[in-house]
């Protein structure tokens, strides 16, 4: 389902700032693999997630996504095939237009605009019940305002308008990072149940090792814009952090340093 | 008082052709959250094209579409400026706006003003029947709404406005936002246009600097008719209308403090520190309400 093929990126090349976020990285997934990532400050995850979604062009390498050569297309034209949440619950909603309304773009998310009606009647019901899914309460509120929910009602609905038109590809990048404990669980639940139940290919960055651990049938560990550890079925299941935190000095030599890095 | 009564249906008709021209600027102002200052420009395009369309013994309809398609290319010119050249929208547009000063001369024949009688040639709008007028410009409003309603409606304008409301979003959904941009560009600069047309029918003649400040006056209209009628108007139609609204009440102040004496030339100031306070009180709001943080969390702290 996507293939990554020996990723360069450098930042800033050629001033004091420069910065190689990407090493040749390499990654193969299948459909359905649900493939977590971590990694200390810098690693380069993020830039994986954003380098795969078009945020901008990698220096040299190429990504398949669906057997589809992506590398060269704009963001706007890769969108076809990606789900995305982000890390800040704000950046994947439209804060002034309704929920129906961030819904039907969604819901054309890969599709032509034209000049039809933006939201049917059947769509606003199909919309009532996907929101149901959620058990947040905002089947009742299609026509509130998007920036009067919380971060975490936000952060549901990005991950539902995400998956609404089924992705190839879903990348959650650090999702949950920014909502409090219990909300966080809650998003994280709703993402295991629609990437079980959708069976989609996933790429998860997470600062809980815990959660790197307990969800999705791969894992990998970046350090300094390399993927340095990867590890899935059965020996990724009786993983625990101590031996990822041990794997870690062991192939980069340091000891694990990431602000937010929630260790047990 | 009479003779201010008797001023009124003029600084009515008047705020109404304005009110127009603030719906092209709440399109790029409040839509694609973008100051787009083309507006200066492309307002007198649409009176020069006009005057020059009738002049040649065009209809007065084909004449304002015409004026209306020449505002939507002085549009595109910015929108390819923003988008294509990566330049910031506010410089695109002073840098439309230059190039259409030399364009417009050239569509008057290098003339700075071009007169259109109404005694000559068949008008929409002039000054010299204001009921008409109203009546006329009344029509062109609830025309433009309607259309505008629809079109914000559609996938496509629902895609234009969250490319206004978060450019990210809308990326990740598929949308080209450049694209987005240029269309709402254009189409808010064939309104600005078409109403510079009815201005240069309306006051009988087209003029260089017709749309000098235009941008200022827009923007007056629709922080105006935000701020009064923003918590009673809240369908798209409607907050629409309120910038139309806007500009009418625009045009009553400035008639009444002429009356009352002020100097002509200080309007145009005037009207620019009122754009000014306006657009500072949210900042303002924001800052005082940061302090007030500040002095709970410290007084929680002591406490």
């Amino acid at each position: 389902m996507l293939k990554v093929n020996n990723l360069y990126k450098t930042f800033n090349k050629g001033t004091v700032n420069e910065k190689s976020a990407l090493r040749g990285v390499n990654l193969e997934l299948n459909e359905g693999d649900f493939v977590t990532i971590i990694g200390g400050n810098g690693a380069g995850k993020s830039t994986l997630l954003n380098s795969i979604s078009g945020v901008f062009r990698t220096d040299c390498g190429s990504i398949v996504i669906d057997g589809k050569d992506v590398t060269k297309l704009p963001e706007h034209k890769r969108a076809k095939y990606l789900g995305r949440v982000f890390q800040d619950p704000m950046m994947g909603t439209a804060a002034d237009m309704w929920i129906e309304e961030n819904m039907s773009l969604a819901y054309r998310r890969g599709k032509p605009r034209g000049l039809k009606w933006a939201i049917t009647n059947k769509e606003r019901a199909a919309y009532r019940e996907m929101l149901s899914q959620l058990g947040l309460g905002l089947e009742d509120r299609l026509s509130s305002k998007v920036g009067l929910l919380s971060g975490g009602q936000r952060q549901a609905l990005t991950l539902l308008m995400a998956v609404m038109q089924k992705p190839k590809l879903l990348l959650l990048d650090e999702h949950t990072a920014a909502l409090d404990p219990k909300t966080a669980e809650t998003v994280l639940n709703l993402s295991e149940k629609f990437i079980n139940e959708g069976n989609l290919t996933t790429m998860m960055i997470t600062h809980n090792m815990n959660d790197a651990i307990a969800h999705g049938n791969k894992l990998i560990m970046m350090h300094d814009g390399r993927i340095i550890y990867g590890v899935s079925g059965e020996e990724k299941k009786n993983l625990t952090v101590d031996d990822l935190l041990k794997k870690f000095s062991d192939l980069s030599g340091e000891k694990f340093a990431n602000d937010r890095a929630l260790l047990n | 008082m009479l003779e201010f009564l008797n001023s009124m249906p003029g600084a009515v008709a008047q705020g109404i052709i304005w009110g127009i021209m603030a719906i092209g600027v709440y399109i790029t102002f409040k839509i694609l959250d973008v100051a787009d200052l083309t507006v200066d420009g492309s307002m007198a395009t649409g009176g020069a094209v006009m005057v020059v369309c009738m002049t040649s013994g065009m209809n007065v309809g084909l004449a304002m579409l015409i004026a209306f398609a020449a505002g939507c290319a002085a549009g595109l010119i910015t929108g390819v400026f923003h988008t294509k050249f990566g330049i910031p929208a506010i410089l695109a547009g002073i840098l439309t706006q230059f190039i259409l000063y030399s364009v417009n001369l050239r569509i008057m024949s290098q003339k700075a003003n071009l007169p259109l009688s109404v005694e000559k040639y068949n008008l929409l709008i002039s000054l010299r029947n204001l009921p008409r007028a109203v009546i006329v410009g009344a029509i062109f409003v609830v025309i433009i709404i309607a259309v505008l309603y629809w079109f914000f409606g559609t996938e496509l304008g629902h895609s234009l406005r969250a490319t206004g409301c978060n450019s990210n979003m809308a990326r990740a959904n598929g949308i080209n936002i450049d694209t987005n941009k240029i269309i709402g560009l254009v189409l808010s600069n064939g309104i600005v246009a078409a109403s510079g047309a009815l201005l240069a029918q309306y006051q009988g003649f087209a003029d260089i600097n017709m749309g000098r400040g235009a941008i200022v006056i827009g923007l007056a209209a629709v922080i105006i008719g935000e701020v009064l009628l923003g918590k009673i108007f809240k369908n798209f139609s409607l907050k629409l209308l309120s910038a139309v609204i806007g500009g009418i009440i625009y045009y009553i102040v400035i008639t009444l403090v002429l009356r009352a004496g002020l100097n002509a030339n200080d309007l145009k100031m005037l009207s620019a520190l009122v754009v000014a306070v306006f657009l500072g009180i949210p900042y303002w709001k924001q800052k005082v309400a940061e302090r007030r943080t500040v002095k709970e969390a410290a007084d929680n702290a002591q406490g």
